[in-house]
């Protein structure tokens, strides 16, 4: 924790304010230093709002990661419910789904944002069809709407397309369908409860969740994990990437009807679930993560087993990779859709592959390590194109990055305790709050929760990458056709129910 | 194309077979639970206080040939606790066996956990849930085709995920005629995964709807059977509408995707050979 101007604390990832050195600011004094702050460079990680106990009040926070210098700027105000700040949407779009977020749980006002719509529908039985939604006017154009329920096995969401002909002029995607309220049983829960909550924010991303989780809740406690545990940590997290990209992989080789590759990465994404699955007992890597370490180690024989399957499975993986990038039919269906340039991803604060696809350089495993990443590093990947095409190189590069990166630390896997004694992680520190940045296989993941005078928790807020990357959804399909939807969206793959938490 | 042919030639046959054994799971894998109550040491109620998600109730034993009194000693080979566990509570987290002292609640690796009614979920002891197959009305109506909406009411796209797979050349639940389709009027029945939000219940009410009857419902993860880890008095999801009546009920916490197919074919009525 380090002193910076007034009114603000800069920690690193994983640190704790102790939030009697953080005064609340008043709402434009707030509102003028979250802007200096992304002015100079600062992207926004977290905007949440806690309640005061008793009366209307909330304790408004704003977590600004300065990528360059590894920190985090941590700023407080205090507002009543029906009072707000300026908002910082007009100058910093990345602020958008934030402030529309403070909007709807907390009744916030961002004054002059353009488009004050409640993000989640959280508080209201309504549906869809009683919301309003941005519409474009003009002869021939007409409105196509899909979802909440879609065609395939997906989670739901409803999509509102403003076309002139094929061509989409704008995409707005309305969610919310998904709200299972995890954040206030992040915050009620026992603790076995929390982590399971934690585990399925986004069920394919149950390892970086578990992981978000367990950092602050450590950090809170004071605990930290053994060296034995942290590798065993980033071992699971790069084995759900792994896992993830080259299921997506073969999703886009589905969409453009390259069924080969579509099969064989359908079954090797199996194989690196199976290896989380003997990892973890559960395909997903549930029941891995602790607070204070993990359950599970690997023995010498697993290892060896692991090394093996990983080396087979490796092989077939390039050859399949090389069917999929030498085929000229997927690279002319790949190539020019769903651009993204790197000025919208830089102003929507996109973060993950989506962002590095777009030649926007972040990765919270290079930019903020924590745990394994503080010693050992993995190359960022990076494509220029912003199309799909960037997006699935760039996830391509990523698995054999994260293999490398798996077959050294296996080899080199230290033996020695896994977790510290299990109620270490039990009491937390008084009047703080914790910040943790997990770069998941889809991007950022930020989890920030913070304690009251008596040391119990009394707020848990979660940004999953979808909930940043969402809009970026939004602005590749303009001016692309709608058929060519389902390939970007696949090219995106954001979760629903990370989003709608 | 040579190329295509030549990386096909190099991916083999790689379609799981059935019946599987408890050999096809890693060691590690958590698939259905078996209790021993004569392990219970008496008043001891550690599981219960460990699990997440309420599965786990203790009872004292129900009295026997002649009701215990006082001056009696209690036999020792009389369990003093009767644990029951619901497996459509149940998340598949290993903190119950880990907070048993003697080792009473143990994971098989046996991955059959389905049922046909709500209380056959309930397990005392070594046994598998038992399970019917569809009266045979039914099943001549469905012949060998079984065509499945699936809606996602909350789910986090963990048994989303694990019914997907179910389509890829592992699993391929195709060849047993069984299929996720685009529209509930294609569809013999519909799947359900998650705890049914709020902001999902009127979907899923009209999409159940839209299925023409007689149709059968799936409910898919602890979600769907019990609202799972997102259970709670106040909270925005309120598990399947009564109205909704389910024929078959797949725990897990994401079901592995040979317990889905398993429970599939069985309320089949076929072998899994
Ligand atoms: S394994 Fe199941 S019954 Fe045991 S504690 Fe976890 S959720 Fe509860
Ligand atoms: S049962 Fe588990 S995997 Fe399935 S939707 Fe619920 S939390 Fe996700």
């Amino acid at each position: 924790m380090s002193a910076a101007s007034r009114g603000t604390v800069r920690v690193r990832n994983g640190g704790v304010v102790a939030l009697g050195a953080l005064p609340p600011l008043e709402p434009d004094e707030f509102r003028a230093v979250c802007g200096v702050a992304l002015t100079a460079g600062g992207r926004l990680v977290a905007l949440p709002a806690f309640a005061l106990g008793t009366d209307d009040g909330r304790d408004v926070f704003a977590v600004i990661a300065n990528d360059d210098e590894s920190e985090l700027t941590v700023t407080r105000t205090r507002l009543a419910r029906g009072a707000g700040f300026d908002a910082l949407t007009p100058e910093f779009p990345e602020a958008q789904a934030f402030e529309r977020e403070l909007f709807e749980d907390h009744g916030i006002i961002p004054v002059g944002h353009p488009w004050l719509k409640p993000l989640r529908q959280a508080h209201l039985k309504t549906d869809a069809a009683q919301h309003t939604f941005f519409s474009v006017d003009g002869d021939g154009i007409h409105e196509v709407a899909v979802g909440p329920v879609h065609a395939g096995v997906i989670e739901p969401g409803h999509f509102r397309f403003q076309c002139a002909g094929e061509d989409v002029l704008h995409l707005e995607i309305h969610l919310g369908y998904q709200h299972r309220g995890a954040e206030r049983l992040l915050v009620l829960g026992s603790p076995a409860r929390r982590i399971a909550v934690a585990e399925s924010i986004a069920g394919d991303t149950a390892v970086g969740h578990a992981l978000a989780y367990a950092h602050v809740i450590e950090s809170l406690a004071g605990v930290r994990p053994p060296l034995a545990a942290q590798t065993i940590r980033g071992l699971a997290l790069e084995l759900e990437r792994v896992a993830n990209h080259v299921g997506d992989l073969g999703a886009l080789a589905n969409d453009v009807a390259f069924l080969p590759a579509a099969a064989w990465f359908g079954r090797l994404r199996g194989e690196f679930l199976n290896l989380l699955m003997a990892l973890s007992g559960n395909r997903y890597g549930r029941g891995l993560v602790v607070t204070g370490g993990v359950r599970f180690g690997l023995p010498s024989d697993m290892r060896q087993a692991f090394t093996a399957k990983l080396a087979e499975t490796e092989a077939d993986l390039r050859a399949t990779a090389e069917t999929l990038f030498s085929s000229p039919s997927v690279s002319s269906r790949f190539e020019q859709t769903g651009v993204v340039s790197d000025a919208t991803a830089e102003d929507l604060g996109l973060v993950g592959v989506v962002a590095r696809a777009s030649h926007v350089a972040r990765d919270a495993r290079r930019d903020h390590p924590i745990g394994i990443y503080r010693f050992v590093h993995i190359p960022l990947a990076l494509a220029e194109t912003g199309d799909v095409m960037a997006r699935a190189v760039v996830r391509w590069i990523e698995v054999q990055r994260s293999l490398t990166f798996l077959r050294e630390q296996i080899a080199e896997l230290a033996e020695g305790p896994l977790r510290t004694p299990s109620t270490a992680a039990d009491s937390f520190a008084p009047d703080s709050l914790a910040v943790a940045l997990i770069e998941g296989w889809r991007g950022e993941i930020a989890h920030v929760a913070a304690t009251n005078g008596s040391g119990d928790l009394r707020g848990y807020k979660v940004v999953d990458p979808s909930f940043h990357n969402w809009f970026g959804l939004a602005m590749a399909l303009r001016d692309n056709a709608i058929s060519d939807f389902p390939l970007c969206n696949k090219s995106f793959n954001l979760s629903y129910a990370g989003h709608d938490l | 194309m040579l190329d295509i042919l030549q990386a096909r030639w190099r991916q083999g046959f790689r379609t799981v077979l059935l019946p599987v054994t408890q050999d096809a799971f890693p060691d590690r894998f958590r698939g259905r639970p078996i209790i021993d109550s004569t392990k219970c040491v008496d008043g001891c109620r550690a599981c219960v206080d460990a699990c997440p998600t309420g599965a786990i109730t203790i009872t004292a034993p129900a009295p026997a040939t002649a009701p215990a009194t006082a001056t009696a000693p209690v036999s020792t080979s009389a369990p003093a606790n009767r644990v029951t566990l619901d497996l459509g509570k149940c998340i598949f987290c290993p903190a119950c066996v880990e907070a048993c002292p003697t080792g009473a609640i143990t994971y098989t690796r046996d991955h059959r956990l389905a049922a046909r009614t709500r209380d056959d979920l309930r397990i005392t002891n070594a046994e598998a849930p038992k399970i019917a197959a569809l009266d045979a009305a039914m099943r001549k109506l469905l012949g060998r085709a079984l065509r499945l909406r699936q809606v996602s009411a909350g789910g986090c796209n963990g048994c989303e995920a694990e019914l997907v797979a179910l389509g890829n050349v592992v699993f391929d639940m195709s060849r047993f005629g069984i299929q996720f389709v685009a529209s509930p009027r294609h569809a013999d029945g519909i799947v359900i995964t998650g705890p049914v939000t709020h902001n999902m219940r009127q979907a899923l009410i009209e999409t159940y709807e839209a299925t023409p009857a007689p149709r059968i419902v799936i409910a898919v993860g602890a979600c769907a059977i019990s609202q799972g880890a997102f259970a709670s008095e106040s909270g925005p999801v309120s598990g399947i509408p009564p109205e909704i009546p389910v024929d078959l009920f797949i725990p897990g916490c994401p079901p592995h995707p040979l317990t889905v197919l398993d429970g599939l074919l069985r309320m089949l009525g076929r072998n899994e050979s």
